[in-house]
């Protein structure tokens, strides 16, 4: 096949998006490219499996990563034109797709700057190289004497375009090491605000979303939902069903249930009535009656020493002001606001699937495994859906549609969940506990640190095991429920960017109640919350001031730099009555971007906490896009703001009851505050993953502001639950 | 059972065989091709559906499409003029990249171009107050106020 590809490459000398082998062809608005049947990524080590040089003239980029809303697409067409010297409207980008891009794994961690985009950036600076180098022969001059623009190549009097220079094949050498990285040398291009290109087709109607798919053939699907996480599927009448307008199939698999019809509509009605007719054997409680905060503290737990500085116990025994506190973060939720799609087709033994999922390489070896096809006969193709803030309902949604698909061959099915679904059966960022103690010196410096946390494991991402998607608990097949996840997100900045010379953390690690995974940074969004609530419980035992405080137990000039000047940006702020300011700070899983942040609240009459200003600054090491990352950062800071103000997911012993915008509600726009955020720009340092690194600080900062305003601590998010709404 | 139905959408009357009880965001979305309007609730809580009706913005998602048939509605692929030229508003949302993942866009625009249209010079307050039944989970709010407020004074 490997044969057979790559001649049919070098013959045809352009790359698709389309999977023709497997019949239809999803073309979609952005598929205006030419067909060809890929069945395997180029080798990464090679340009091509980052760059094609298309016929027209125009390079196409292939990222395995997604747009999440992130903006990835604009970011590696900025990197890409740059080394090429080229105009941005003369690249696009293949998002995540198997068989065509290279395999990146997910799109998560704020990793894509980081990984791919350098991976293109490199790529293309090699390219510019090789192309150089080739018409140098060709032409018999130096390669200094030729110039490399807008996609031609010239040099005295010859001009030739790119295309004809490799006279239709793409560039299979070696990546290497490029001589000169432009990104660096030149920076035309990268650095700059550059506008997206997606947001002109979205005030249009035009974007074409992983929801807004439509093919000729397509019927339309919905799952009826069990009770609850552990119930089973008792009687369903299936008589008569078939007299429904626009019914097909009814899907019937153990104790997961799915219809399908026609009309999007009519397969809503239908899943009504499948409702309606379906008894579901309660399954295990939930833990109900008492507080979740001191329920999950006695969960059986997995305790490990995760660092262990110095002699804490004794350097904190004899300190002269000791101090001690617990924090607790509830669930909370993805909630994207476009509910989780996708569309399968299935036939001859093949199976396609259009997606929003993070990893496409990984959701596919995890269809593979549940629905036992082989993975060479299933073709995963990423296209845009809702932000997602990661890993929620978007490979459970796929996994389901493949279900049906299977069952249903020779259609495109099309499922998309209803609103209480996303909101009921996703999984959730976990709560957790978080306990810190530690003593003060005479000076007011920190001499012995104590910090325990109790957490789920964050992820549990497609990995291989079919018990990772949602339905695969219903199947009766044996496939049990998800394992630990992944531990080390609980540990993420737990420990204290601060030089503290006696320290230790330990982690304790539980299984909680509700189904969880990744949510955007995963533990250190709590890890940080505790930490820099308590650094400022410090500060004031010290007597000090909060931003001082930090600076003094810090020694990275650059951390120091983003503190100095959020206290900077925020010296002409004049408090009112019942205001008050809070400042935090962490550095992002300590190694990726350094965040300062601010936030100004006032309380009001019923007691409810509002946030009116927040400021930020932020250190990603080299900017690709400015407007990018500030656009990242205030969206992280209003979303961590609402999650510590508003946001906790409930639950009575049956289920999660938090089942649509009422129950569980996060911010409006009349709640939003004012943001302001600045970029530190430094052109010579390694761009570092910036999507996350809001989250922690923004919501310390709120409750650090809260402090300042009425002198009281919050402890316990979130900061203005419910009930304070109802009374 | 099925109907024929009249819809008079961005100015064009359709002709629709669909059950009147369906609600219009279903029929724009499938049976007419409009995809601009999205699904995000179907429970009229979050505006992602949003669409004009006689100038109001209103949610789709729980209206039957037997209903709309007596008004006149205006989906956000129908407000840029004849020759394509954006509307303010969303020629602001572009300047101001007032956009993440964008499934929001929808319902803030179309709710922004009402409010214009009905305040053309409202204050900042009033814009957040007249996009509350708008949801939107990347947080890009500020960038959606700064840009209604931009469209107000051009
Ligand atoms: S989809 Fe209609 S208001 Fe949410
Ligand atoms: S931009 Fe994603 S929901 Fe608003």
């Amino acid at each position: 096949m490997k044969t057979t590809r790559r001649t049919f490459i070098k013959q045809m000398g352009y790359v698709s998006i389309g999977f023709s082998l497997l019949g239809p062809v999803c073309l979609g608005k952005e598929g205006t490219y030419p067909n060809a049947n890929i069945m395997e990524p180029e080798d990464p080590d090679h340009i091509n499996a980052w760059l094609r040089v298309l016929e027209d003239g125009r390079v196409l980029i292939l990222t395995g990563k997604m747009e999440l809303g992130q903006g990835i697409r604009i970011a590696v067409a900025q990197v890409a034109a740059e080394e090429l010297n080229t105009r941005l409207d003369l690249v696009d980008v293949n998002l995540a797709e198997t068989g065509v891009t290279a395999n990146e794994g997910y799109t998560a961690g704020s990793r894509s700057i980081e990984s791919s985009a350098m991976s293109i950036r490199h790529a293309a600076a090699a390219a510019r190289e090789k192309i150089l180098k080739m018409a140098s022969q060709k032409w018999d001059r130096p390669s200094s004497e030729l110039i490399l623009e807008d996609g031609m190549i010239s040099g005295g009097d010859q001009k030739m375009s790119l295309y004809e220079l490799l006279e239709g094949k793409q560039i299979e050498e070696d990546i290497g090491e490029p001589a000169e990285i432009f990104g660096k040398t030149k920076r035309k291009i990268v650095g700059q605000p550059v506008p997206r290109k997606d947001i002109p087709a979205m005030v249009r109607g035009e974007l074409e979303y992983v929801q807004d798919l439509k093919f000729p053939d397509m019927v339309h699907a919905r799952i009826i939902r069990p009770k609850s996480y552990t119930s089973k599927l008792g009687s369903l009448e299936e008589s008569g069903l078939q007299d429904f307008p626009g019914f097909l199939k009814l899907v019937r698999l153990g104790s997961f249930v799915g219809v399908i019809a026609e009309e999007e509509y009519q397969a809503i009605k239908l899943s009504w009535e499948v409702q309606d007719r379906a008894t579901w054997e309660a399954g295990e409680e939930l833990p109900a009656d008492v507080p979740l905060k001191d329920y999950l503290r006695t969960l059986p737990e997995e305790t490990e020493t995760e660092e262990d500085k110095g002699d804490w116990k004794n350097a904190f025994e004899k300190a002269p002001v000791k101090h001690s506190a617990a924090y607790y973060k509830p669930y909370l939720m993805h909630a994207a606001n476009g509910p989780s799609c996708a569309v399968a087709y299935y036939n001859d033994d093949k199976l396609q699937v259009w997606t929003h999922s993070q990893g496409v390489y990984p959701l596919r070896e995890t269809l593979a495994n549940l629905l036992e096809i082989p993975e060479d006969a299933i073709h995963v193709k990423g296209v845009p859906g809702s932000g997602c803030y990661g890993h929620n309902g978007a490979d459970d949604v796929a996994a389901e549609a493949a279900l049906l698909a299977v069952e249903f061959p020779g259609r495109h099915v099309r499922l998309q969940w209803m609103r209480d679904e996303e909101h009921l059966w996703e999984p959730y960022g976990t709560a957790m506990v978080m306990e810190l103690q530690a003593g003060l010196s005479k000076e007011g410096k920190i001499v012995g640190w104590k910090y325990d946390f109790w957490s789920d494991g964050h992820s549990s991402r497609p990995n291989g095991e079919p018990r990772t998607f949602l339905p695969a608990r219903f199947l009766d097949r044996g496939h049990g429920v998800p394992g630990p996840g992944f531990k080390g997100g609980a540990v993420r900045n737990s420990m204290p960017y601060y030089t503290i010379d006696n320290l230790q953390t330990t982690s304790h690690i539980f299984r909680g109640p509700l189904r969880r995974s990744a949510l955007r940074a995963l533990g250190a969004f709590a890890n940080v919350f505790a930490i820099e609530s308590f650094m400022d419980e410090l500060a004031d035992k010290a007597g000090k001031d909060p931003v001082d405080f930090r600076i003094e137990h810090l020694d990275d000039e650059r951390a120091i730099t983003c503190l100095r000047k959020i206290k900077r940006n925020t010296t002409e702020v004049n408090l009112g009555e019942r205001e008050g300011i809070g400042y935090a700070f962490a550095r992002y899983k300590n190694s990726a971007s350094y965040f300062a942040v601010a936030a100004h609240v006032y309380v009001n009459d019923e007691e409810i906490v509002r946030v009116k200003k927040m400021w930020g600054v932020i250190d990603s090491g080299e900017t690709i896009n400015p407007d990018g990352l500030k656009n990242q950062t205030e969206g992280g800071m209003i979303q961590a703001a609402s999650w510590a103000l508003r946001e906790e997911v409930q639950f009575d012993k049956d289920h999660v009851t938090s089942r649509d915008w009422h129950l569980y509600p996060i911010f409006r726009f009349q709640e939003i505050p004012e943001v302001d955020v600045e970029v530190i720009d430094r052109v010579e340092e390694d761009p570092l993953g910036a999507g996350e690194a809001a989250q922690g600080p923004s919501a310390a900062a709120v409750v650090n502001a809260v402090f300042s305003a009425t002198g009281k601590r919050v402890r316990d998010l979130p900061v203005n639950p419910v009930e304070k709404y109802l009374r | 059972m099925k109907t024929q139905i009249t819809l008079n959408v961005n100015g064009q009357q359709h002709e629709v065989n669909v059950d009147p009880q369906t609600p219009l965001l279903y029929v724009l979305r499938n049976n007419l091709g409009l995809t601009g309007p999205k699904f995000g609730c179907g429970l009229s809580q979050c505006g992602a559906c949003m669409v004009l009706f006689d100038g109001k913005a209103n949610p789709s998602c729980l209206m039957p499409v037997e209903q709309a048939s007596k008004m006149e509605i205006t989906t956000l692929e129908g407000l840029a003029d004849e020759n394509g030229n954006l509307h303010k508003v969303q020629q602001a949302f572009i300047d101001e990249q007032a956009a993440q993942c964008g499934y929001c866009l929808n319902g803030l625009v179309i709710a922004s171009v009402a409010l214009l249209d009905e305040n053309p010079n409202p204050t900042e307050e009033q814009i957040q107050e007249s996009l509350y039944r708008n949801i939107c989970r990347c947080g890009v709010h500020a960038r959606v106020v700064r840009a209604v407020k931009k469209a107000s004074t051009t």
